[in-house]
């Protein structure tokens, strides 16, 4: 029994100890390097540096260290409007996109979670699958329809809604299509395993007591799926702040997204430290609704496990 | 619930697949359009992927993105099945906080930032770039989605199971061998699948990560797609989707036909 005992916290300690370090090596401890090369930077100008880091220990080695760092990038962005103007258009872009994913996606995963049960696996399958095709190949399926002698405009012109071809395509408008189109599982799956859930009796108890459908619907329904839309917006939100294909592909070049800012100052201008800073800033910027989501996703899964 | 849908409910889920599957549907089409134009309706042909077929370089990305998912989608299943058998059933340990964290927080991460962080990893440890970094790469992001999969199902299961098997002296390991790993296989291959599908699917983790000579069918079809549309790339697209929607129905009736014989298996044992 002893023996058991051991065996089993030796075989538990290598279950935990794998994914918690293959974690801390590939997704933690990088962002402590982004930080680092965000700082540093081979120019002249080197401002000197508070001597709080004086420790005895590996004092030759500290020094030349902190002697590289700078803020010089950081400084960059707060200085040229183009980095300010990316982020702005970055949380403008996220902040539409997650009203329209509401707006359009609310309707339809009520609708589903009103289908009948022996439908509704089905049409979860018929929501997902599109997940599970290629993202680059869906936007690349827009641009097809909205390019200028695309299908869109065809079809337009056909029915006489207009006579002279819009440009769609290199606009924000294809940004917003392309965005709410991809995200749109993101929104109606979280939405859906909330509605499906709801009680029944809960709507009759309020049709009982007088409630028309509708305001049933605002004062049972809707406050019951918040978690749902909690965690639908947030699961489009904080990717869509980031987003890089959709607008380098569908968007216009007047301009960028932070996503694509960081693109070409790391491939373009290869500017390392300041793409790092870009994303360092990025990663301040979406801090708090990531934590949120975390709470959300963890107070999900310990409330089933009750 | 019980009260039938509305018929503004049927047409909102209507207008749903509608909006979602319309333009896929588009793009196969035109796959098997023989005009080069997208307005224009040549015929059906399949010369689109006859060039295809002589297209050296999709192809040689194609054959190292199927490799690329096939190794990382494993190494993802098996790291994923660590980490949610860590989040059931480990209980409380010190820095649990920190590793669902550190699980969850990949999953909405703008891939530029998890791109640029790996990078930024692989440089400053020397590595060269190439093949083996980007299944690192996908292997970290994919294992994350493979371990939430995983970790639903075995909230869901009948614990009794496992501690019956445990409280009759079955050894830890054995008891998941026997008992857990069968019945959470359905989550295992849904696992692997949508990991390599991720994996499959991926353009800026990749980009970031690959190196010379490990150029991924997303970095090829992107470079091609920025020049404008070709057929030839909705015939590859095509195939993609081909290949996906046939391995999603086929793992969902595998899953199917396991669960129909073993509830015959189990009711054969009662007679």
């Amino acid at each position: 029994m002893q023996r058991d005992q051991r065996t089993r916290s030796w075989g538990a300690r290598i279950v935990i100890l794998v994914p918690y370090a293959w974690l801390v090596i590939f997704f933690l401890a990088p962002f402590a390097i982004v930080l680092k090369i965000s700082l540093s930077q081979s120019v002249l100008a080197q401002p000197p540096y508070s001597p709080v880091f004086d420790f005895a220990g590996g004092w030759e080695e500290l020094k030349s260290f902190i002697g590289q760092l700078s803020f010089d990038s950081f400084r960059l962005l707060g200085s040229d409007s183009i980095y300010l103007f990316s982020y702005l258009k970055s949380l403008q872009v996220a902040a539409i996109s997650t009203a329209f994913l509401f707006l359009l996606g609310y309707p339809i995963a009520y609708g589903m979670a009103r289908a009948p049960k022996a439908w509704q696996p089905a049409l979860v399958m018929a929501v997902v699958l599109p997940f599970w095709t290629s993202f680059l190949i869906r936007i690349y399926a827009w641009i097809n329809i909205l390019q200028r002698d695309g299908l869109l405009n065809e079809v337009l012109m056909r029915l006489h809604i207009i006579d002279t071809p819009v440009v769609w395509l290199s606009s924000d408008t294809a940004i917003y299509i392309g965005v709410v189109y991809s995200y749109l599982p993101f929104m109606i799956l979280p939405l859906y395993a909330s509605l499906e859930k709801m009680d029944e009796s809960l709507l009759e108890a309020a049709a009982d007591l007088g409630c028309s459908r509708w305001s049933a619907f605002w004062l049972v329904t809707f406050p019951l799926s918040l978690p749902g839309v909690a965690a639908g917006a947030l699961l489009s939100f904080i990717p869509i702040v980031g987003e890089f294909v959709i607008p380098d592909l569908l968007g216009g070049s007047e301009s960028q997204m932070i996503g694509q800012t960081l693109w070409t100052e790391f491939f373009s201008n290869r500017d390392w430290p300041v793409a790092s800073a870009i994303a360092i800033t990025l990663l301040v910027l979406l801090l708090v609704p990531i934590l949120f989501y975390e709470r959300l996703q963890q107070r999900s899964l310990e409330g089933r496990r009750s | 619930m019980k009260r039938g849908p509305s018929s503004f409910n049927i047409l909102a889920v209507a207008f749903g697949l509608a909006f979602l599957y319309l333009p896929i549907i588009i793009l196969v089409i035109f796959s098997f359009n023989a005009s080069r134009l997208v307005t224009v309706w040549g015929g059906w042909s399949l010369v689109w992927y006859r060039e295809l077929l002589q297209d050296e370089a999709i192809l040689s990305a194609a054959w190292i993105s199927l490799r690329v998912a096939a190794l990382s989608a494993s190494a993802a299943t098996v790291l994923g099945m660590l980490a949610a058998v860590t989040l059931t059933r480990m209980g409380r340990f010190r820095g649990r906080f920190l590793f669902s964290g550190m699980v969850y927080a990949p999953l909405v991460m703008p891939e530029v930032i998890t791109g640029l962080s790996l990078l930024l990893l692989f440089v400053a440890v020397n590595l060269d770039r190439g093949f083996w970094t980007v299944i690192v790469a996908h292997t970290t992001l994919t294992a994350c989605f493979a371990t939430v999969i995983m970790q639903s199902r075995l909230l869901d299961f009948d614990r009794s199971l496992e501690e019956a098997a445990m409280d009759l002296g079955c050894p830890p390991f054995k008891t998941f061998v026997t008992i857990t790993l069968p019945l959470i296989a359905p989550a295992i291959a849904a696992s692997w699948m949508l990991a390599f599908t991720l994996s499959l699917d991926d353009l800026v983790i990749a980009s970031f990560t690959t190196g010379p000579g490990a150029t991924t069918l997303p970095i090829r079809i992107y470079s091609e797609v920025r020049l404008g549309v070709k057929p030839e790339i909705n015939a590859i697209c095509t195939i993609m989707i081909a290949i996906v929607a046939l391995g999603t129905i086929a793992s969902s009736l595998m899953v199917k036909r396991g669960a129909s014989r073993r509830e015959r298996a189990a009711l054969g044992a009662q007679v």
